[in-house]
């Protein structure tokens, strides 16, 4: 019914770039935000209420995206054609998939927080490794699929240093 | 022919018109009224001078006593006096922590339970309102005319059935709800604003029957949660209850009747209010078979006694503090909000997890009422552009029912509301023409753990082989933190859609009702009462439409400014008029006729704020 939703990057000002200042993101989010949220509307027409709604739902999205550097390439994928399915795709390169498998078998055998921490450092030293990689596949070389299997490593990734996360947190409590 | 005026998106024409609004704390048992005098917050007293008006309601044969007057009579009335009704909103007679302690005859109902007294079942929509009520008029009384609207507070931790039955409350109370503002943002606001605070605040709010705790980030008039978590029914009641429990222990009694119980509740709440300030306290009451009690409690060992309640505040607060990602040593400063963060063995174990002490210059009864003034101000549109910008978010996750009782989240919490999330869900058998759609809200993996919000079927599914349907389930929640849930069958030419509120929402037809039955109110005066909701709402809509065609009549074609202005001449016509039908079609084409230009003008307005930006950055370079 209403005008197309615009999206993420466009709705806040941004060009679909992988490379993001945070602090510029934080701003204009802000700004979107203080033109858009139904406090300003609270007073207004029923309509005038319901069309802030959306639009500071859609900021939220956006803003929510773009400040994860794994979510925001996923939509850039997206966007250009190549989506991640991240659900269905599991194909994997061999070396990040023995990777993986000697990272669980360190988490296994590691007895003290100081071998976590270590495996920790490990983990956050490959995820910005894909990171780096990921900023050249989309901004530089514009190879999406390549970036989209990168995406798909990442997010095993996540999800590993989650679970650290939590058993760390439970060796904490 | 007035002058043009430019005025903002969502403010009046009339910017110099003082639109009276105010805040409301509904507490547990105490609520507050306040409002923004001549640029500054204010509570207002009663007529004797008293700020805290006690959530006390007393039915009577005839009438409703609401306040002191009714707190009184607790004791001598226990089965008519409802206090912490609070405890009882959006929840059944099975969620309420020793119902089997409390005085009232408990009826239970389909997704809140109501209380059977002397005027009739009344249900706890109902008896708020009563509180509601009176802090509406005094509001009216002492600020000399209607309310445009208020903000009502409500704990962070409250999930949907409460916020809506608190919302259904005020309406109820006849008070246009602006937003439902939670407890502990409200208190942030009043404390930055004041203090012009900036950085990383956390707000421990244990008031008398819920415990929140919120991290947020104030930045340049940005106030933003970053996590929130708390227990919508951990409060001082409970500390008041643990040593109601040690008084029935110490003087080994059972079974006592309704007003001993009434009796020795407000010794033990007496006593935990002498411990905050002495070393012990004296318990001293005369049963009424003629027995005494008479023990004496040392702080320590009250202490001690209800550091189990006191541990399960600090583990909420580190949860909040995880999902902020932050440490306590990143927190600037922690705000005490309610009464019971007056026990010092609370505010030693917040200082010792924060590793400071806690900010107590602030009045932790009133932070709550004079910072949903401040947000009511802001929302009447008093504030002229001058504005901060609240960034809140929801509580607990809201997900839906999979199979084998498992819970999908859709929406995690502390997700920064308005939020809306989408889910795809496909049928499991061939020709499968209908599905059940169940919405929980909870952290927790199973059903059964998580609180049911809502069931409904969407019916008229286009028979397909068993996967090829696609079902779209979205949840939408606003500002208030309300959910709304659509499901579309979208890979079918043919859209089934239903839209659902949650079961225990009230209806419009149940509030009329209800606003009937409780003013006692004829017909008429509730007719007249809706024309003027509705003459109100049409000067409302005409004036918006004014100010958004002399601002930005250039987003229209000659066509569409044609159909606006013939819409908008439709609505003048009627909008002072008597007849209610008539002014709220004029009203729903009009609103109908400017959607789009509505969303025009919300992107132009986004250009230009972003541009703002734009320049901002070249001139800093």
């Amino acid at each position: 019914m209403s005008a197309r939703a615009p999206d993420h990057f466009s709705l806040l000002g941004f060009a679909p770039r992988f490379a993001l200042d945070p602090q510029a993101l934080d701003a204009a989010y802000q700004r979107v935000q203080a033109q858009v949220h139904p406090d300003r509307f609270a007073v207004a027409s029923a309509a005038e209420r319901r069309v802030a709604m959306q639009w500071a739902t859609r900021a939220n999205e956006a803003y929510r995206v773009l400040r994860d550097p794994v979510q925001r390439a996923a939509c850039l994928c997206e966007m250009h054609g190549a989506p991640i399915e991240g659900e269905s795709n599991t194909a994997m390169p061999a070396p990040f998939l023995i990777q993986q498998m000697a990272w669980r078998e360190a988490l296994d055998e590691a007895g003290s927080s100081a071998e976590r921490e270590e495996l920790q450092r490990a983990v956050a030293g490959e995820q910005a490794r894909l990171l780096s990689d990921l900023e050249r596949k989309i901004d530089v070389e514009q190879d999406f699929p390549g970036a989209a299997a990168l995406v798909r490593q990442l997010m095993f990734t996540s999800k590993f240093s989650g679970e650290l996360a939590t058993i760390a947190q439970r060796g904490a409590a | 022919m007035a002058l043009l005026q430019i005025a903002e998106p969502g403010m009046s024409t009339a910017p110099h018109q003082h639109r009276l609004a105010v805040g409301i704390d509904l507490g547990t048992t105490n609520s507050l009224v306040a409002t923004v005098r001549h640029g500054l917050p204010e509570v207002l007293a009663d007529a004797q001078g008293r700020a805290l008006l006690p959530s006390v309601v007393r039915y009577r044969g005839a009438g409703v006593e609401v306040g002191h007057g009714a707190q009184a009579q607790q004791a001598g009335d226990p089965r008519n006096t409802i206090s912490s009704v609070k405890r009882f909103m959006g929840r059944g007679v099975k969620d309420v922590a020793h119902a089997e302690n409390l005085p009232y005859d408990f009826v239970d109902a389909p997704g809140m339970l109501q209380l059977r007294t002397v005027a009739g079942i009344k249900s706890p929509v109902e008896v708020s309102a009563e509180i509601l009520k009176v802090l509406r008029v005094r509001a009216e009384a002492s600020l000399g005319g209607p309310l445009v609207g208020a903000v009502i507070t409500v704990p962070a931790y409250f999930d949907d059935a409460q916020r809506q039955a608190t919302r259904d409350a005020a309406r109820l109370a006849g008070l246009n709800v602006l937003r439902l503002l939670n407890e502990p943002t409200a208190a942030a606001l009043a404390y930055g604003l004041d203090n012009e605070a900036e950085g990383v605040y956390a707000v421990y709010d244990l008031g008398g029957g819920t415990f929140d705790v919120s991290v947020l980030r104030l930045r340049k008039g940005v106030f933003e949660v970053l996590a929130t978590g708390g227990d919508s029914a951990l409060g001082g009641d409970d500390f008041d209850h643990r040593l109601y429990c040690w008084i029935l222990e110490q003087g080994n009694l059972s079974l006592l009747p309704p007003e001993d119980q009434s009796l020795l509740t407000a010794r033990a709440r007496a006593a935990k209010e002498l411990l905050s300030s002495k070393g012990k306290a004296t318990i001293q009451a005369r049963l009424s078979d003629g027995r005494w009690v008479n023990l004496t409690i040392g702080a320590e060992g009250f202490a001690s006694m209800t550091q189990h309640l006191v541990a399960k505040t600090l583990e909420a607060t580190r949860q909040a503090l995880r999902d902020a990602q932050l440490k306590p040593a990143d927190v600037k400063g922690v705000v005490l909000v309610g009464g019971a963060t007056r026990m010092p063995h609370v505010r030693k174990a917040v200082a010792d997890l924060f590793g400071q002490a806690p900010l107590t210059n602030i009045d932790p009864d009133q932070v709550v009422a004079l910072g949903a003034a401040m947000q009511a101000n802001l929302l009447a549109g008093n504030r002229g552009g001058d504005d901060w910008l609240l960034l809140d978010v929801i509580p607990l996750s809201l997900g839906l029912e999979t199979m084998g009782g498992l819970v999908e989240k859709v929406i995690p919490r502390n997700s920064t509301i308005p939020a809306a999330r989408a889910q795809e869900f496909t049928t499991f058998k061939d020709g499968q023409t209908a599905m059940a759609i169940h919405v929980l809200q909870g952290e927790r993996e199973l059903v059964d753990h998580c609180r049911s919000l809502a069931r409904f079927e969407l019916r008229g599914i286009p028979p397909m082989a068993a996967g090829a349907a696609r079902i779209r389930v979205t949840f939408q929640v606003d500002a208030d933190g309300l959910l709304e849930v659509t499901a579309m069958e979208t890979a079918s030419a043919v859209q089934a859609r239903v839209e659902v509120k949650p079961s225990y929402g009230l209806g419009d037809e149940d509030i009329a009702r209800m606003l009937q039955d409780s003013l006692g109110t004829a017909e008429a005066d509730l007719r007249a009462r809706a024309l003027r909701e509705q003459q109100v709402d049409a000067q409302r809509l005409i004036e918006a439409t004014d100010a958004a065609l002399s601002a930005d009549a250039d987003l229209l074609s000659a066509a569409e400014r044609a159909e606006v202005e013939a819409r908008l001449a439709a609505v003048r016509a009627v909008a002072a008029g008597d007849e209610a039908d008539a002014i709220k079609a004029a009203v729903d084409a009009l609103a109908h006729a400017t959607d789009e230009f509505a969303a025009r003008r919300m992107d132009r307005s986004i250009r230009a704020a972003l541009a703002g930006r734009r320049v901002d950055e070249v001139m800093a370079r």
